[in-house]
């Protein structure tokens, strides 16, 4: 017989309690301390979407994004969380707004971090200026926060993964923890077919998919710095390591965006050849490359460690 | 989009002190319900926008049956529909009625 809800801990409904499955409500509601989540424009207000009646099509109360805060193992922290299975998880002007809103908050406070769990597949097409704008304005405020001292974690392992625009946004963050199921890209599986062929990638081959964009590349890549397994509780332990990786704030700037970017110029010279991530995983010199994909979450992370972390400092 | 209202008078006044709470997305087949506790105690109101057109006397029964089951007095439900089936909105007005008679803000 399965205990009563009342006698299983937090801990333990955030350790049985699958995050890509979980609501956005839910993830926020068991990642931070127990009864600590006060929402920001919660969805009582129905701040709902001024474009959606134009085309006939349903709203959200809060327009498919949880804002506010709450603590982490008793630190305080802001949150936002996209509801992935609200319009993909997009972007659209409220939607952005709250997110934009939160990051002003945190640049203002400058000691607060900002934890935000994406699960998007980039801006609404129905609010499609709207919702590029968003991005942009996402993006600035990110780096004003982080210039002024606030530290910014991403947490992706949702249904819609980390698409389009929200891909964009992730790489401004301070740092980046990705599940298996997580995926992060700017061009999602279709969209490169529809304009590239079948031939360049095939959107229908899952496991192209998932080892090109998945959260087992991208933390070999070290686009994500750390890698969870699916389970609430796992993000909520990657949340905490990664701020006490971080280190002292006031660190980011100029220098650190430039060391970014050649960082990244690096991974192209090294990798720019390569025709699949499995190639890739051999040229950092992973044994048996092509077993990756198989790998239990345990062996993985082993695996990963051995490989080493992206350097904090082009970060 | 179809917009639909309902009133019921209530036996009973809901459980609970909690002043609103939310349920479910608005996806395919899925629908959302924010309950609120701004009603006198006897009454009972549904409002609902769903995206199919055309199911009003279906919306009419299942309403009528959560509130001779429920008796959620005193709650106004607000419903945002993607075309879910009356199985599902059963189910989360349900949930709705048990979550803000849970404690938490």
């Amino acid at each position: 017989m399965t205990a009563p809800i009342e006698d299983v801990t937090p801990a333990e409904r955030a350790r049985g309690t699958s995050f890509y499955e979980a609501s956005a409500r839910t993830r926020l509601e068991l990642l931070l301390d127990a009864g600590s989540l006060i929402e920001f424009i919660g969805p009582e207000q129905r701040e709902v979407s001024p474009h959606l009646e134009t085309f006939d099509l349903p709203e959200q109360f809060d327009d498919g994004i949880v804002v506010g805060h709450g603590r982490l193992d008793g630190t305080p922290v802001f949150v936002a969380a996209q509801e992935g299975r609200f319009m993909g998880g997009a972007f659209g002007e409220v939607h952005g707004a709250k997110l934009t809103g939160l990051l002003h908050a945190a640049r203002q406070i400058g000691s607060i971090p900002v934890l935000i769990l994406f699960d998007t597949g980039g801006v609404r097409l129905q609010e499609a200026n709207a919702g590029e704008l968003a991005i942009a304005e996402i993006m600035r405020a990110m780096i004003e926060a982080r210039a002024a001292g606030v530290k910014v974690i991403g947490l992706i392992g949702g249904r819609s993964g980390c698409y389009g625009g929200g891909g964009l946004i992730a790489g401004c963050c301070s740092a980046l923890a990705v599940s298996e199921p997580g995926r992060i890209a700017v061009s999602g599986p279709e969209v490169i077919e529809t304009n590239r062929g079948v031939e360049e990638f095939d959107s229908r081959d899952r496991a192209l998919v998932w080892r090109t964009m998945g959260g087992k590349h991208r933390r070999l890549l070290g686009a994500a710095d750390i890698f969870a397994e699916d389970t609430v509780q796992d993000f909520r332990e990657a949340a905490l390591e990664l701020l006490g990786l971080l280190g002292p704030v006031g660190t980011f700037g100029l220098d650190r965006l430039k060391a970014e970017h050649e960082r990244l110029a690096d991974r192209l010279r090294r990798f720019g050849a390569c025709e699949d991530a499995i190639d890739i995983w051999t040229a950092e010199g992973v044994a048996h490359a092509a077993t990756v994909p198989e790998l239990p979450a345990d062996q993985f992370i082993a695996l990963a460690n051995r490989i080493g972390r992206t350097s904090r400092d082009a970060r | 989009m179809e917009d639909l209202s309902f009133r019921h008078p209530a036996r009973a006044r809901a459980d609970g002190i909690r002043r609103s709470a939310i349920v479910g997305v608005v996806a395919s087949g899925n629908l959302e319900v924010l309950v609120e506790r701004v009603l006198p105690d006897a009454e009972c109101a549904v409002e609902i926008k769903t995206a199919a057109v055309g199911f009003g006397e279906v919306w009419s029964a299942v309403i009528e049956d959560f509130v001779e089951r429920y008796s959620p007095g005193g709650l106004k439900f607000s419903i945002n529909d993607g075309g879910a089936r009356p199985d599902t909105v059963s189910l989360r007005l349900a949930q709705a009625v048990r979550l803000i008679a849970e404690s938490g803000q």
